[in-house]
């Protein structure tokens, strides 16, 4: 479960500008939800907060129990591992290929190589990548990479996958795919948050909705 | 444990990869402080070279003990009874005034200058051998000497130890300062190949800290690769100086033997190649640790 109380969050300190204000929302285990607004309304900001990338300007935000902000720096890669994280930039690394890049977080983890190998071709087969394997990430179409982005993201099985932007750059057919795929995780249980300005991809999954304004909650 | 024990040799086989894939600058690293490290090193392997040359070609000082001429023969007894006793003595010999003085003429041809003094000016004396050579046991036995009776003179040639010591000491100082430049040397290499592959593999970092890495885990491969190169340096350095020693024997032998001797230089003992090795090795992880804790802490959110 996550929780934000009253949460605000200031950017380069005292002055600095505000990009969330006093947000509160529950977001409950195995729910859906769909963060959407208006460019910089604070959607990616919102998701940095649920996963420690950022820590709240004041305010608490629980995740499984635990306040984020007040954790020791020591214990923030293990809040970590509870997410399965798409960046609005995928951050793939360009320089590994594609079994590689999906191998990462199970490295991270301390997976047995053998069992590992396993659950990289698992997660690869979910999003059609199997046969590209050995492809480096340069040489994969935009929805292809966006595949790999989530295969990376959810290999570990994690409980919450938060997509910024997942179909950003997709053409509409990509997009449908995608939203299928993120649908049928949670349909598997997974608590699944995506911040998206694709009015069409949340129209379909028909998820809850939040709708930020200036960094406040409308609806 | 097994998931520990496993965690570590990825990380090692991450570094050892690591040093593969880039060859030559591996290799441009490694000698570099092979290299380093051989100079204090063939210092030190000529200095224990030195040191026990001079142990085996050195004349061993002796220790003179002259009584007073007023000495009686049961005052002679005496200091032979204690010299007999005393633990630090090799070995020692009388020397009665008569046979002193019938050397003496005999050796100097000075026989006429004596025979005009009319009387032996020459006193009782001992010619005495310690256990131990160094300069400090044989200054102590001088002192100790002389304050027993009927003892007037006590002479004791050390200067020659005295001068081998003081250079010994000399030449230890300057491995000693060598070693420690060289050491410096050898953190600051390592110290500056870590901040590169920091810089390098930026993006690596960045996405791994931020699905849940945790900074001893990403340190390691970095303190590895330091180890490592300290290590292999460590080698290189002695490899240098064995292969520069086999040259030098080479020669020496065949020039020795012209002589009708033979001598070669002493390799380093094992357990100071294997300290050698273990020291350089700590030293690049110490250069290592340094550059990782100061270069990934910009990773971390403010
Ligand atoms: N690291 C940062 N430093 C300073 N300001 C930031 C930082 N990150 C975001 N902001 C600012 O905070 C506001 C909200 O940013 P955020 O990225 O959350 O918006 P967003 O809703 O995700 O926008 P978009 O739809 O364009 O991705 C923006 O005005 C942005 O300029
Ligand atoms: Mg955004």
């Amino acid at each position: 479960m996550i929780s934000f109380n009253q949460v605000s969050k200031r950017y380069g300190g005292a002055g600095g500008y505000e990009a969330l204000k006093s947000v509160a929302l529950v977001i409950n285990p195995g729910e859906m939800v769909c963060i959407t607004g208006h460019s910089g309304a604070g959607k990616s900001t919102l998701l940095k907060l649920m996963c420690a990338i950022e820590r709240p300007t004041s305010g608490s935000v629980l995740v499984n129990g635990q306040n984020i902000g007040t954790l020791p720096a020591s214990a923030i890669p293990f809040v970590r591992r509870n997410f399965g994280l798409m960046f609005q930039d995928n951050k793939l690394l360009y320089d590994r290929n594609v079994f590689q890049n999906v191998m990462c977080p199970l490295d991270i983890i301390g997976f047995d190589a053998a069992d590992a190998a396993k659950r990289v071709r698992a997660a690869l087969d979910k999003v059609g990548l199997l046969g590209k394997e050995k492809a480096l990430p340069v040489t994969l179409s935009g929805g292809e990479q966006q595949r790999l982005s989530i295969a990376r993201a959810i290999v570990h099985r994690p409980s919450i996958l938060l997509a910024d932007e997942p179909t950003a750059n997709l053409d509409a057919a990509y997009a449908v795919e995608l939203g299928e795929l993120l649908r049928s995780f949670h349909q598997v249980g997974v608590t699944v948050v995506i911040a998206t300005h694709d009015e069409q991809l949340a129209a379909r999954l028909q998820p809850r909705r939040i709708v930020l304004e200036q960094g406040r909650i409308t609806t | 444990m097994k998931n520990w024990l496993r965690q570590h040799r990825r990380s090692l086989t991450t570094t050892l990869a690591r040093l593969a894939r880039t060859p030559l600058a591996s290799l441009l690293n490694i000698s570099v402080v092979g290299v380093a490290l051989a100079l204090p090193l063939a210092f030190y392997v000529i200095l224990t070279n030195l040191q026990s040359l001079a142990q085996d070609k050195a004349p061993t000082p002796q220790i003179s003990v002259f009584l007073a001429m007023d000495a009686q023969a049961s005052d002679a007894r005496e200091i032979d009874n204690r010299l007999k006793k005393h633990a630090a003595i090799a070995k020692f010999r009388f020397i009665p005034r008569d046979q002193a003085l019938a050397e003496l003429k005999e050796k100097a041809g000075l026989s006429d200058v004596i025979a005009s003094l009319g009387r032996n000016p020459l006193p009782n004396g001992f010619v005495i051998d310690a256990r131990e050579n160094t300069s400090a046991a044989l200054e102590k036995l001088r002192d100790e000497f002389k304050a027993w009776p009927k003892v007037e003179h006590v002479q004791l040639d050390s200067t020659w130890a005295r001068r081998l010591d003081a250079t010994l000491q000399l030449g230890r100082l300057i491995v000693l300062v060598l070693a420690a430049l060289l050491a410096f040397a050898l953190v600051a290499v390592t110290f500056n190949t870590i901040r590169l592959q920091i810089l390098t593999q930026r993006a690596e970092i960045e996405v791994a800290k931020l699905i849940g890495a945790t900074n001893p885990f990403i340190r390691r491969p970095f303190l590895y690769y330091g180890a490592v190169l300290g290590l292999a340096g460590g080698i290189t350095g002695w490899a240098i100086v064995w292969a520069g020693l086999w040259l030098l024997n080479d020669r020496l032998g065949s020039l020795t033997q012209l002589y009708g001797t033979s001598y070669a230089l002493r390799h380093l003992s094992l357990p100071d190649a294997a300290s050698l090795c273990a020291f350089a090795g700590a030293l690049g992880w110490l250069g290592a640790w340094l550059s990782a804790s100061r270069n990934l802490a910009e990773f971390d959110p403010e």
